[in-house]
């Protein structure tokens, strides 16, 4: 009966700032993922498969659609009487009241109910990922190890090293030394974020942590390393061999996505004895029509195909008109192409409008006007709500904001790397 | 004004012969990914009724299991909800319900407790969206006892299957002749019933102990002249499943036409059905697929034309389906060619196998291997 000794704790409060205008209105673990998903389904689908009934959600960036997407957790099977998910945003007390500072004082801020359940471990996870992983199998190498604490890891290629928590071992898997986000990396095996505690180990070293003034209240950057270099207790690695992606990036996010419509991907969405739970509107049947071309694609419920889709995820409810070709693209919730437009290399997120005729993912790439550290390949993107006018030419490495209208293009041309922002801006 | 729903979804079908073995017709999948009854359900919940009563009798199993607490249709609720009816045995001995107004006699309970003021009495295997409250209001606006659906079947409609009226211009009924040989008229009831609740009660304690157990047959028809009984004329799509397989096909067909798709999934509210969380359906290189529904959880290799797929069905590679319907979980192996069939749950098609039906559908059991 491992639900009663464990409470997963799932950080949902990132922005996830290099996704860009995917996550201006929506948090990292919101953002749609898969035809119907949003990321963080699949950690919440993994807690409930491992047998995980208690969960708290820590949110802080714009929850709005977060909270409403899980709501009492039904879709989970997680509205319980005892348990069951709990979403805790950050709360004013009557000594102390803030915001999460970090990844730590977000837990710590919630020891009170982590206390309520008593439990004697607490898996700490992260909302932004998206993998298929049993943590059955993390917890029964923590026990077996008489752990303090267990890090999941994977090794990476050493030139992505910088970008995680890099952990050298003993041979025994003991962790020995941690670098968070090392510039000169010792090693490639890799911090996915998931952690398994003892409870009152770490309870006490987050009130520790929270009286210091040099600290940043951050695992990765403070708890980690503090417990391994000042040997406050015993920390393994466990090595994850499944599949596991931070959707971080927009080529890593659209990529990702792509992956799901090959022959025999990575992540099974189609494995019955580890199914991905959501909470989706009702809809009918996807309906593919006569004049219709469908290859390598995800075509979601409420979607009505007259065009040609190629390798291309299309969520729910999507129109494809006739004469409209749809390549390499993310179609998110209720976006419609319309007649004769042809989508390249895309994103488009929900609700948005696509006039006749446009062309997206024209020309050559060229650098981002708006800004080159986030949008930096082929791919267009289109943020949700938007209407793009009939006869539009979009380059490649455009950016459209969200929640921008017809009116706010200046002309119907938007060379590679160029932007449009609500009002024209 | 609170209404009560009530289901007829009992009824024994042999018209349906291998489809309905195992299953009430009402629970006859339908559109990839509902079922039959999920019509009625949804109608009655998207027009404010928040309390159903479903009558059961005839292999009820996988009805209750798609029902379960009424959840999807927002009908698990501390006050109303889903009612599941079954026959049952008391110290008066009742048992098998003997017809549709002996089945409601039966749970009379029901309409004793409740606070509803009427009765809202439809059958789990018709296929249509109506807003309900416009029913209400003809009938209060013609001041009439019992309001009967009635509409104008065309030429696609077999007359002599379906109870056909004669009404006069303002629409009250004089005549129902039920299945009628030589059919005088080409308007037919629907069979949905909406009267006030205590004349039903009424009605059902003035007759039924005296072996009147059809609601129409028994009670209704003979009460002609003495009851104001209506017509609402219902201009909409409507089908009755039950009555043939041809018919069943031929609804299953209709929504490939997108103005039928319009009208029942997205006019007068949704519909609303039990969920499986399947991933979105994929569609492979070699996929070819054309005017055809493909429900999630579904791998298309093969190609499909003109054919409905329910959720997690496989068609392979080199497979090709052709006017069917294929249902939840079925795997159309390679080569194999379907023309002209239906093909039940989780079933198997070998690969190259043909199954051709030529003049007429070819009906395969759930879980056949063919």
């Amino acid at each position: 009966m491992r639900g009663n000794e464990v409470v997963a704790l799932i950080l949902a409060g990132g922005q996830g700032t290099r996704l860009g205008i995917l996550t201006e209105k929506i948090a990292k673990p919101a953002v749609p993922f898969g035809g119907k998903y949003r990321i963080i389904d699949f950690t919440m689908s993994n807690c409930v498969n491992s047998g995980i009934f208690t969960i708290g959600v820590l949110t802080q960036y714009r929850p709005h659609v977060l909270s409403k997407h899980i709501g009492i957790g039904k879709p989970w099977d997680l509205d319980r009487k005892d348990g069951g998910v709990v979403i805790l945003p950050p709360y004013q007390g009557s000594n102390e009241s803030d915001w999460y500072k970090g990844t730590a004082n977000a837990v710590y801020q919630n020891i009170e109910f982590v206390d309520e359940y008593d439990p004697e471990y607490v898996l700490i996870l992260s909302g932004d990922h998206v993998y298929a992983m049993d943590y059955n199998d993390i917890i029964d190498f923590h026990l077996s190890k008489d752990a303090d604490g267990t890090i999941a890891c994977m090794e990476v290629p050493l030139e992505e090293a910088h970008r995680f928590g890099i952990m050298v071992t003993d041979i025994d898997s003991r962790i020995i030394e941690f670098q968070e986000k090392p510039k000169e990396p010792k090693g490639n095996l890799a911090s996915l974020g998931i952690y398994v505690f003892n409870w009152n180990f770490l309870k006490e070293l987050l009130m520790e942590d929270e009286n210091d003034p040099n600290s940043t209240h951050d695992f990765g950057k403070d708890i980690i390393p503090k417990i391994v270099e000042n040997d406050l207790g015993k920390l393994y690695a466990y090595r994850f061999e499944g599949y596991w992606k931070d959707v971080g990036t927009i080529r890593s996010y659209w990529e990702s996505n792509l992956e799901l419509t090959r022959p025999l991907p990575p992540l099974n969405l189609y494995d019955p004895n580890w199914k991905f739970y959501t909470h989706t509107e009702e809809m009918p049947p996807a309906y593919v029509s006569k004049s219709a071309k469908v290859e390598n694609s995800l075509i979601s419920e409420g979607c009505e195909i007259e065009g040609e889709v190629y390798d291309s995820v299309i969520f729910q409810g999507v129109k494809i008109k006739k004469g409209a070709v749809v390549r390499n693209s993310v179609i998110m919730t209720r976006s419609v192409i319309n007649e004769g437009s042809v989508v390249e290399d895309a994103i488009i997120a929900e609700n948005v409008i696509i006039g006749k005729n446009v062309k997206i993912g024209d020309g050559e790439f060229a650098q981002s006007k708006l800004d080159p550290k986030i949008y930096n390949t082929d791919i267009t993107i289109i943020g949700m709500n938007s209407r793009v006018p009939d006869n539009c030419v979009l380059g490649k490495n455009v950016v459209i904001g969200c929640d921008v209208a017809e009116g706010d293009f200046k002309e119907l041309k938007v060379e590679s790397g160029g932007f449009v922002l609500r009002g024209g801006v | 004004m609170r209404v009560l729903g009530l289901v007829l979804a009992g009824g024994r079908s042999d018209n349906l012969g291998v489809l309905t073995l195992k299953r009430a017709s009402a629970a006859m999948p339908i559109y990839g990914k509902y079922r039959a009854i999920d019509f009625t359900l949804s109608n009655m919940v998207n027009s404010g009724i928040v309390k159903v009563g479903v009558l059961t009798q005839y292999n009820p199993r996988s009805l209750m299991d798609h029902l379960g607490s009424g959840k999807e249709w927002d009908l698990d609720r501390k006050n109303g909800g889903l009612f599941i009816l079954q026959p049952y045995v008391s110290s008066e001995g009742n048992f098998w319900y003997k017809g549709t107004a002996d089945a409601i006699y039966q749970n009379m309970t029901l309409l004793r407790r409740g606070e509803e003021d009427f009765v809202l009495i439809g059958s789990g295997d018709h296929i249509y969206k109506i807003d309900f409250s416009e029913v209400f209001r003809f009938h209060f606006h013609k001041g009439a006892d019992i309001t009967l659906l009635v509409k104008d079947l065309d030429e696609s409609y077999d007359l002599s299957q379906y109870g056909i009226v004669e009404m006069d211009e303002d629409g009250r009924i004089l005549n129902i002749e039920e299945k009628p040989e030589n059919p005088k008229g080409n308007t037919a009831f629907l069979g949905i019933y909406f009267m006030n609740k205590f004349l039903l009660m009424d009605l059902l304690y003035s007759f039924v102990p005296h072996g009147r157990t059809d609601l129409l047959l028994d009670i209704v028809i003979p009460n002609l002249k003495k009851l104001k009984v209506y017509g609402y004329r219902f201009t909409g799509y409507w089908r009755n499943i039950k009555k043939s397989v041809k018919e069943y096909y031929r609804a299953n067909m209709d929504i490939l036409d997108s103005s039928v798709r319009e009208e029942l999934f997205y006019r007068n509210g949704k519909v609303y059905t039990k969920l499986k969380d399947m991933p979105p359906p994929k569609f492979s290189g070699t996929a070819v697929v054309e005017n055809s529904l493909i429900s999630d959880g579904s791998i298309i290799t093969g190609t499909v034309r003109n054919s409905i797929i329910f959720r997690g069905v496989r068609i392979k590679a080199g497979a090709v389906v052709e006017n069917s319907i294929v249902m939840e979980g079925t795997t159309i192996e390679e080569g194999a060619m379907v023309y002209n069939a239906i093909i039940d749950k989780e079933s198997v098609v070998r690969e190259e196998r043909k199954v051709i039906g030529e003049g007429e559908i070819l009906v395969f059991e759930k879980r056949a291997v063919i």
